[in-house]
């Protein structure tokens, strides 16, 4: 199967968060003697490099699908990944502490993007509950969210602990000021609506500022934006 | 670069977010479209040809620009080389669109803003608390990561997901 390596190994180097970064003992496949890697966790990738230093990656574990477990090897602070299916093999890692085992076991096992999805809709049902609350309905004193994470039928939030607060429920969320000229008037706009909203606006910006840079390699796709307008939905 | 292909080819087959036919064309001047069953699964993109079932390839969907070409059509490439762009035909712009704006949600540096998005609505809604305030995210453990906090957001201008957030704040 192809796979756009270069892009990977820039997305292993780049400056997006590292979800976590260390060395750990990793042993070679059939096995083979086990070799200490430089690692870097970021979204539902794994990565590991020779060394600190290194700028392209010897190789990465997509985690999607893993399970993550405390193993009991040769290795002390050792942990193993690994996969459904018969023939997918287990990568066994060991830290070099306890502190150290803890975190990466923590961080791989909240990697995968399917996690990190439900956690942002959960989110946004709840954020979504609270806005439509009437200015009456505030939040409950529920103090076991976990048990109850959907709200009631009355609408009240019941995630939080706080004391009720008359003013924390706002029918519309205030628009931050800056944007109060432009910015369309919903009120239950979701992340991504926002997100597209002003993502149009930047670039059209961006093209607008970079129409004039003409010439400078690789803006080919800004003049094509900027002349066609084809970005924007305002087409006839 | 080695990789893990048998679980690359296991998340080819789960359940996608976005399939179709498509007309591709890969990033080669000279290259032809060619028709292929384009296939969204978190964050990668694979392609098969019609009726096979083992994908001919993927694309990692992070730092990646998503632009609209001719009309209905789109193109992705990677803020490493722009220049170098994946073609796709769509049987309309609507079709188009919605690809686009999919493919532009599938990155997991997008969810992550997502998360922090919303946890900062859900605080500024409950205001703070004179004791600890309850962060949502505690409830799945993940509060205090420093993955998930707002300093943590790329920098970086080229890519159409980092730099807006901040006018959200």
């Amino acid at each position: 199967m192809k796979l756009n390596e270069r892009s990977l190994a820039f997305y292993a180097t780049c400056d997006a968060p590292v979800d976590n970064a260390g060395f750990l003992h990793k042993r070679g496949g059939r096995g083979a003697g086990s070799h200490r890697r430089w690692f870097v966790l970021r979204g539902n990738m794994l990565f590991y490099f020779e060394s600190e230093a290194s700028r392209e990656p010897l190789g990465v574990i997509l985690l999607e699908g893993c399970t993550v477990e405390l193993v009991d090897a040769r290795e002390e602070f050792a942990f193993a990944v690994r996969f459904a299916g018969g023939r997918s093999r287990s990568y066994v890692l060991a830290a070099d502490s306890q502190a150290a085992l803890e975190g990466w076991v923590k961080a791989l096992s909240r990697a995968s993007f399917h996690y990190l999805r439900l956690v942002v809709r959960e989110l946004e049902q709840q954020l979504a509950a609270m806005r439509e609350g009437s200015p009456a309905n505030t939040l409950s004193a529920n103090p076991n969210p976990i048990s109850n994470p959907r709200p009631k039928e009355n609408g009240r939030a019941v995630w939080s602990a706080l004391p009720e607060q008359p003013t924390a429920a706002p029918k519309r969320p205030p628009l931050p000021p800056r944007r109060r000229a432009s910015a369309p008037n919903r009120p239950l706009a979701s992340f991504a609506q926002l997100h597209e909203h002003y993502g149009r606006e930047v670039r059209a910006l961006r093209s607008q500022w970079r129409g004039g840079q003409a010439g400078l390699a690789g803006l080919e796709v800004w003049h094509r934006s900027s002349s066609g307008g084809t970005h924007t939905q305002d087409q006839p | 670069m080695r990789y893990n292909e048998k679980e690359l080819q296991a998340l080819s087959r789960q359940p996608a977010e976005m399939a179709a036919e498509l007309g591709m064309r890969g990033p080669k001047k000279g290259s032809v479209a060619k028709r292929r069953l384009v296939k969204l699964v978190v964050n990668f993109l694979f392609y098969f040809r019609p009726d096979e079932a083992e994908p001919l390839g993927a694309l990692l969907l992070e730092r990646c620009r998503v632009a609209q070409e001719e009309p209905g059509g789109f193109s992705i490439s990677f803020v490493e080389d722009l220049s170098r762009k994946y073609h796709f035909e769509c049987c309309s712009q609507e079709q188009c669109q919605e690809w686009m704006e999919a493919l532009r949600r599938a990155s997991y540096e997008y969810m992550r803003q997502s998360l922090i998005f919303y946890r900062n609505e859900i605080r500024k809604m409950t205001g703070k608390a004179p004791c600890t305030p309850q962060d949502p995210l505690e409830q799945f453990g993940i509060s205090e990561e420093a993955r998930f906090q707002l300093n943590s957001l790329p920098r970086d201008e080229q890519t159409c997901t980092g730099s807006q957030l901040g006018v959200l704040d």
